[in-house]
């Protein structure tokens, strides 16, 4: 359907995800899976996990982020450069997030920080 | 503009080679603002993980004075709004004006219901002293490090509603040039390009949510 006004001549065929108008069943599809994703989250929040609620909460977020990023804003069908700028973003997050809590996580393990953030 | 409507057909800036490059470059650069918008949230995401490992027993405390029906009802419209926004870049990518006009108008009514929803908490945030500072109380205590908590659920729900009325105002705007014929030629992005900011910050949301709403509930 979308074809019928394809215009760019690019001789290398990368053109073809410019008009990449994918069913809308799979935009549907992939909609539903993400209210699906929201049920979930809040059902599992109600149950006793210990430890693992907020890990779990953030995987089924993590899920739902990968369907937004790769159906919705289409990088499942972009080009290498801009699947890499997208990964980029996510590299540095966990790095900020990461070396942060590395940092905090780790700081009463040395005598010399005798008083703990959570004792001010 | 300097654009040249060369043997395309379609709106080609005249320093790039093709549209396809055109869009290229306009997906790689609007991609670069997203990275620093996800570092830009990233700092608090920072912040909420450092006090809510100091302090998990006010956050979770003072978690469940948040609505988890309204904060859930709010996940579910904004999911609802990146789905019109996905349908109308579909549209735009067709160029079927009216349905790009729609479905952009559609986006900015759930978004607007977002935000409604979003005032009636804030409002009700206001009423039980919730607001840090002076007056914050917190089940009949003054101060304490619940303060903490909503320091962070303003901020970053803060910042993420800003981002929403800039979104809309975007949307909007997209409308009324779509409505000109705007986006009657091939080569023109920018409904594509604010799909991309619309979803981003459906994507904040996405771990907004339990991270603020939900994370006292099994207790």
């Amino acid at each position: 359907m979308s074809n019928a006004h394809h215009e760019s001549n690019s001789p290398n065929g990368a053109a073809s995800h410019s008009d990449h108008a994918v069913g809308l069943g799979l935009y549907f599809a992939v909609f539903a899976a993400l209210l699906v994703g929201t049920w979930l989250t809040v059902w599992v929040a109600g149950r006793d996990l210990g430890a693992w609620n907020t890990p779990v909460a953030l995987g089924i977020a993590c899920a739902k982020a990968s369907l937004v990023v790769l159906y919705f804003m289409h990088v499942r069908w972009s080009s290498k450069v801009v699947w890499l700028a997208a990964a980029i973003g996510f590299v540095f997050l966990v790095i900020l997030l990461g070396f942060t809590i590395s940092d905090y996580a780790t700081r009463e393990w040395l005598e010399i920080y005798s008083e703990p953030l959570r004792s001010r | 503009m300097s654009e040249s409507h060369g043997a395309h057909g379609g709106a080609l800036a005249h320093h790039f080679e093709d549209l396809e490059q055109q869009r290229e470059a306009h997906t790689l650069g609007m991609w670069a603002f997203l990275v620093t918008e996800v570092l830009f949230f990233g700092g608090l995401f920072a912040a909420y993980a450092v006090y809510r490992s100091s302090y998990p027993e006010a956050f979770a405390n003072a978690s469940n004075q948040l609505d988890p029906v309204l904060g859930g009802m709010n996940t579910a419209v904004l999911i609802g709004s990146s789905f019109t926004m996905v349908l109308a870049v579909h549209a735009a990518q067709l160029r079927r004006k009216w349905q790009i006009v729609g479905w952009l108008l559609a986006t900015v009514v759930l978004g607007a219901v977002f935000l409604g929803v979003k005032y009636v908490e804030y409002h009700h945030k206001w009423e039980h002293h919730l607001i840090p500072g002076p007056n914050f109380m917190f089940e009949g205590q003054p101060g304490g490090s619940e303060q903490l908590f909503f320091a962070l659920y303003f901020s970053m729900t803060g910042l993420h509603a800003f981002h929403m009325v800039i979104g809309a105002g975007v949307l909007i705007w997209l409308s009324v040039l779509a409505a000109r014929g705007r986006f009657d030629q091939p080569g023109r992005n920018a409904v594509e390009m604010a799909g991309l900011y619309w979803h981003f910050v459906d994507l904040v949301w996405i771990f907004l949510f339990p991270l603020l709403y939900l994370l006292g509930r099994h207790q």
